[in-house]
């Protein structure tokens, strides 16, 4: 109640004042009803039956209307409406079938007035002229309606939907002798109160019941109806034919409609289930409910607006026993916390963004891209004056166009198709990627499956110890194995970037770092707005690719700024540092020419620092084993891994994980693996590569991931006769009762496996046709073609 | 031929777990015939149900084209065309209904896995005894890929199966007592929970059974020939029954001879309904004249409420089970129990404020999606099924009847509608219907053909289905009421 604040308007004389606010009731309420003063309100429900007055601070209890000793079925209420012309009249509607009227004038305790007892089920509604006297409506269970003249002992006429239960009856609000109903079948009706023989009007408004409705209070021709379907419509009927003009989808069925007096498109609903909350939505507007009221905790059960000229007090009676005033203004409005924006692809990889234009504008101030490749071409709507949601709607469109065969894809499409991710032994699959991925030009990623075959395979392994032995002997035999490769591998691959400026390749490390750290930011950025991974992929691979080596090389250019000895746990804010550590090959060579390098051997030469920095990385035990075990790298391949997919290639991180397949896949989640397979296998679905999907499917370890073969494995087919398709069974036709698929060899259904020639498109059971064209080349129908089975 | 495939398979299925279909009289029986080599199994019953003559029955082949439909759907849908699908076929429109929720339930997108599903099938028939769906669905169960293990005992299934054990014997029982706190203990059990949906889908699955087992035991269903106790392998000429059937609790062998109705003179029978057509008559007109007091309308369905637990057959005797479905429930004394006997007091469950249009549906169909859909329209043919014919009188407006067995059997469970008359019950429901009707809910594996005889002499055997039906969806109502009511509370 901290949002509480007080509102006065100003109504033609009389004020109405108020705060949100609420009371507890004795009982759940199933109904309630406002005074005509819209100072008094009526609650209604199995055990109660009460009215409150509405006060500035409170609501006052005024009157018990459940008076006597043993409480009666009559006195349970379905639901509850008080007289808008007459303040002292009301009605129930009894869940034993009977309407009851009440007169606050009796002078006695007991207020009833009248009994009509005419109903055989449930009333569920009872409704009274808006501006007679003595008209009464009821709608029950039974599927009647009733006429009550209260003048009278009974019932003046009787109205058969001839459909099921009567849901609700609401008297027009401008035409004298109109009313609706709504019934559980989904129908509502439209009646002239004079001729009870038949109805004027009928229409299938919801799927299953229609639980209300609500007469426009300006527009005669308005009807709002609220169903199970979790649907509201408004419904014009001055056409010849109803016609649907709004629908409003919720996430509950609705129980009540109301219309918000004073806004011609507001109307508030509350659901019967599930959901507790009073949503008033502007029918123009489906989507978001213009407010909402969350003071419920259990579902409301009535609502109505305090007065039916002020807009800003709703009240509601709910099954958690309380009665609340809800002040509009303190309503909560999902519009403010909706954030609106949409993002659409196009067919040829354009992208659209929509956003307030407000966003839009900081957005732009704060990301100075000097789009090169980019053309963002803005629109902006035209807003039409008339239209209400002005300040929300003005947005602005951007849509980033992208440069012809720079969001090729086909490296990834080469990539999936000709890497082998299992049914060899690991060196040789990494062996093959690597080379297909050298001969798409990618060398960082070549690298990388050369670097893990270097770790992971028994020779390789060997030729990496030597190699580590190599750097802890001290690089100055300067032919260490790594090097020597990479300079091979590596220069192709060098000679068409332009990254890091040659010539700051001697500066020292420090610089270098920075340098590279900024070109990985810009990087990012191109990457994000082009939507081409490509030159981000190169770089970044690049970076990434040589990391093991980097690791590995890292003592020697790490040892001259190093004190002597660290301790093993700084070892990783450094580790973390290689990441950002410029690229391997830059230094190679760099190094390798430079004076500077050779000048430093000799420091490097000695062994103790060799020592310490193998240290940092907290495996100093490794130095005295000459062999390292591939358990070793492992965090460093999965750092691997995991940077790759950050980058976008998940192909790479997928790829991976499944050749090393047992050896890395402990060490990276569950989670994250289900992730890169889902996001792997989407994008080769959208490149429509399904068998190479299908294949990493069948690959992944996930039960997640492997499950997605199980899923949609049926295959429905149209009948070869009627080509309609056949939904229970693949082999005979609904239709036309003719058994759809026969085998041409022995003319007998086939119910299995059914293989045609796409020739002739005859065909049979599989191994009838093999069989068959074993010793034929002709088509067992006999229609002459030259099948073929392969 | 894809019948007699199925029926092949299947029974060499129940012959892979001897253990559990064995029928250890029907054994006996095999040995027999072991020498011959080949053992031919011959069907055991008499049509498709015990209590309806076979000529009663629509033979195969004699149906109309919508018949035929739906015979050929179930067939399709199930592989067979089971004894149930044959009785019901009664009542076509309410065949297709019925068939097409199960196949959704048993076959379509859900919640469950499909082993799970007829896991759950097999707990909710065991704890009626009901051998018959068992069987049915043992065989399911493992062609579905279940693991037999599961099949030894509710305690070798899944932590998370077990947990429903609870749920199933009360809602089968004691529907009334099922609190939030039995869907809170489901639904936070760490990693043996059930979500929402999963449970809503099992709920739903539960009372389907129970009230099919209603169906199968008050209808006297055979069980198929290809499950125990639905063939033999003795050649005919050695006996027409195998002992298993008298321990089916269907006491078939000593009533069959009992001829129906033949120890009553066709008059006394024609009386009868003329008798109820009367009441009806009068209490159509007589509701305007006579207003009962609001207190005497409350205490007639106390009345009722409270007679309807003394009404129990006089040969009430315990039937035990011999079946080895016993292994299914943990607690066979868990039997249904009525209100007040045992000084339990059950509050009133009010329909006008927990209904299934209103408030059930809304919630099966969020959680569970088409599946409100198509239980709603179930009830609804059940509920609106009518020829209006009653014996042998035509153009009878049947509904008030038909409303009193409906409010009956709900207030059994102690659900009440406030708009009822319970006083109609008394007058329109004589005592032997009504101890069919309290059996065929409550204990439907006491039924016997005796008491299935006993009421409604003269009617039909179709319109004794009829009633059968009103019988198991009322029932499956009520219990998805509370059910679903709990499951309401519980997220609120």
């Amino acid at each position: 109640m901290e949002k509480m604040s007080r509102v006065t308007t100003a109504l033609g004389g009389s004020a109405l004042t108020g705060r949100t606010m609420h009371c507890h009731l004795d009982a759940p309420a199933n109904a309630i009803s406002v005074c005509r003063d819209a100072a008094q309100v009526v609650v209604a429900g199995r055990s109660i039956f009460k009215i409150y007055a509405i006060e500035d601070e409170q609501f006052v209890e005024k009157l018990n209307l459940r008076v006597g000793r043993k409480p009666s079925l009559n006195l349970s209420c379905a639901d509850v409406v008080w007289h808008q012309m007459d303040e002292n009249l009301l009605a129930t509607a009894a869940t034993n079938g009977v309407v009851v009227t009440w007169n606050l004038g009796r002078p006695s305790r007991n207020k009833q007035d009248q009994l009509f007892t005419e109903h055989k089920r449930t009333v569920n509604k009872v409704c009274f002229h808006p501006t007679e006297a003595h008209v009464l409506l009821s709608g029950s269970q039974d599927g009647f309606m009733k006429c009550f003249d209260l003048r009278r002992k009974d019932s003046v006429s009787t109205f058969s939907g001839q459909s099921e239960s009567v849901r609700d009856v609401q008297f027009s609000i401008r035409d004298y002798f109109t009313f609706a109903s709504t019934f559980e079948n989904g129908n509502v009706q439209l009646w002239d109160i004079r001729r009870p023989d038949r109805c004027e009007r009928m229409f299938t408004a919801h799927n299953g019941p229609v639980f209300c409705c609500d007469w426009h209070p300006e527009d005669r021709g308005w009807l709002a109806t609220g169903g199970r379907d979790k649907m509201v419509k408004v419904w014009d009927m001055t056409t010849h034919r109803a016609k649907e003009v709004h629908c409003v989808q919720t996430i509950a069925s609705v129980a009540r409609v109301k219309w918000r007096p004073e806004c011609r498109h507001h109307l508030a609903t509350c659901s019967m289930m599930v959901d507790h909350n009073i949503y008033v939505w502007d029918v123009r507007r489906p989507f978001v409910p213009a407010a909402m009221f969350e003071e419920h905790r259990d579902v409301t059960t009535g609502i109505a607006w305090r007065h039916p000229h002020d807009p800003s007090f709703l009240l509601s009676g709910s099954k958690d026993s309380t009665l609340c005033q809800h002040l509009f203004r303190d309503a909560s409005q999902p519009v403010e916390r909706a954030n609106p924006e949409g993002l659409c692809y196009g067919l040829f990889g354009d992208l659209a963004f929509a956003a307030k234009e407000s966003l839009v504008a900081t957005e732009s101030g704060r990301k100075p891209y000097a789009g090169d490749r980019r053309h963002p071409i803005f629109f902006k709507r035209k807003l039409d004056p008339a239209e209400p949601f002005v300040g929300l709607a003005s947005s602005a469109l951007s849509v980033f166009e992208i440069e012809p065969g720079s969001g090729s894809m086909s490296w990834f499409v080469d990539t999936a198709e000709r890497y082998a991710l299992a049914g060899r032994p690991l060196a040789e699959l990494c062996d093959h990627n690597a080379k297909v991925a050298r001969e798409l030009g990618r060398n960082q990623v070549a690298q990388t499956w050369t670097m893990l075959r270097i770790i992971y395979c028994s020779p390789g392994l060997a030729s990496a110890t030597s190699l580590n032995h190599s750097v802890g002997k001290g690089s100055s035999c300067g032919l260490p194995l790594m090097n020597s490769f990479n300079l091979k591998d590596m220069a192709p691959g060098l000679g068409s970037e332009t990254r890091l400026d040659r010539s700051k390749g001697d500066t020292r490390s420090d610089t270098v770092l920075l340098d590279s750290s900024a070109t990985l930011i810009t990087n990012e950025d191109n990457e994000e707005t082009e939507g081409s991974d490509v030159p981000a992929d190169y770089l970044l691979g690049d970076v990434e690719g040589e990391e093991d080596e980097l690791y590995l090389l890292d003592p020697e250019h790490a040892h001259p700024e190093d004190p002597e000895y660290m301790l093993p746990q700084e070892a990783f804010p450094l580790r973390h540092e290689i990441v950002d550590t410029p690229p391997g090959p830059d230094h190679l060579q760099d190094k390798a020419d430079s004076p500077h390098v050779s000048g430093s051997e000799a420091d490097a030469a000695s062994l103790a620092p060799v020592d310490s920095s193998f240290s940092l990385l907290s495996v100093s035990h490794a130095l005295h084993d000459t062999r390292l075990p591939p358990d070793f790298f492992s965090a460093l391949v999965c750092d691997m891994l995991r940077f790759y997919a950050e980058q976008g290639d998940v192909q790479m991180a997928v790829s991976v994980l499944i050749v090393l397949g047992e050896r890395v896949r402990k060490d990276i989640d569950e989670q994250t693996q289900e992730h890169w397979y889902t996001s792997y296998i989407d994008l080769l679905q959208r490149f429509c590569l399904w068998n190479v999907s299908n294949q990493v499917v069948k690959l992944s370890t996930s039960r997640a991931i492997s499950c997605l073969n199980q899923a949609s494995t049926t295959l429905h087919v149209n009948c070869s006769h009627c080509k309609r398709p056949m939904s229970s069974r693949g082999w005979v036709c609904d239709r036309c009762h003719r058994c759809a698929s026969m085998c041409a060899v022995c003319h007998h259904v086939v119910k299995g496996l059914f293989v045609w020639c796409q020739g002739c498109s005859h065909g049979g059971h599989l191994q009838h046709i093999m069989k068959w064209l074993e010793g034929s080349s002709h088509c067992p129908a006999g229609c002459g073609h030259l099948c073929e089975y392969s | 031929m894809r019948l007699a495939t199925t029926a092949n398979e299947a029974y060499t299925a129940s012959l892979s777990v001897p253990e559990l279909l064995g029928c250890k009289q029907c054994g006996g029986g095999r040995g027999q015939d072991e020498e011959l080599g080949i053992r031919i199994p011959r069907p055991l019953g008499h049509g498709p149900s015990r209590f309806i003559p076979e000529k009663e029955i629509l033979q195969v082949g004699g149906e109309d084209a919508q018949m035929h439909t739906l015979f050929a759907d179930s067939f399709a849908a199930l592989g067979r065309l089971d004894n149930i699908t044959l009785v019901m076929v009664f009542h076509p429109q309410y065949l297709e209904s019925f068939l097409k929720t199960q196949h959704y339930l048993l076959q379509m997108d859900g919640p469950l896995p499909l082993h799970y599903r007829h896991y759950i099938g097999i707990m909710a028939a065991a704890r009626h005894q009901c051998s018959y769906l068992v069987n049915l669905h043992v065989n399911d169960f493992l062609h579905v890929g279940g693991d037999p293990k599961w099949l030894n005992g509710l305690e070798n299934a899944p932590q998370k199966l077990q947990n429903l054990g609870e749920l199933n014997k009360v809602l089968a029982h004691r529907p009334w007592l099922i609190t939030k706190e039995h869907i809170e203990g489901l639904l936070k059990a760490e990693e043996h929970s059930w979500s929402l949906a999963e449970l809503v889908h099992a709920v739903v699955l539960l009372t389907h059974y129970h009230s099919l087992a209603s169906f199968t035991f008050g209808c006297g269903i055979s069980p198929e020939i290809h499950c125990d106790g639905g063939h033999t392998f003795r050649p005919p000429s050695v006996s027409n029954y195998c002992i298993c059937d008298i321990t089916n609790g269907n006491h078939s062998v000593d009533e069959m001879q009992v001829n129906p109705a033949g120890n009553v003179s066709v008059s006394d029978a024609f009386f009868e309904v003329e008798a109820l057509m009367e009441k009806m008559r009068q209490l159509q007109e007589c509701r305007d004249e006579e207003e009962a007091s609001q207190e005497e309308m409350a205490s007639r369905f106390e009345i009722e409420k409270r007679e309807s637990m003394f009404v129990f057959s006089s040969d009430d005797e315990e039937v035990t089970p011999a079946r080895d479905v016993s292994r299914h429930f943990e607690d066979t004394s868990y039997g249904y129990k009525d209100f007040s006997r045992h000084g339990m007091h059950v509050p009133t469950f009010r329909v006008q404020d927990y209904c299934w249009e209103d408030h059930g549906y809304s919630l099966v169909n969020r959680l569970y999606p088409d599946v409100g859909q198509l239980i709603d329209e179930k009830f609804h043919i059940a509920y609106n099924l009518t020829y209006n014919t009653m014996a042998m009188h035509k153009d009878v407006d049947t509904s008030m009847l038909r409303r009193a067995i409906w409010n009956y059997i709900h207030c059994m469970f102690g659900i009440r509608y406030d708009d009822y008359d319970y006083g109609e019950i008394n007058q329109l429901l004589d005592r032997s219907f009504k101890v069919y009707i309290k059996t065929v809910v409550c204990t439907p594996e006491k039924v016997t053909k005796r008491m299935y005889d006993s009421f409604w002499r003269q009617f039909k055997h179709s319109e004794k289905v009829h009633v059968n039906l009103l019988l198991i969806e009322a029932r499956m109502q009520a219990e998805l009421l509370y059910a679903l009511r709990a499951i309401t509370r519980y997220m609120t």
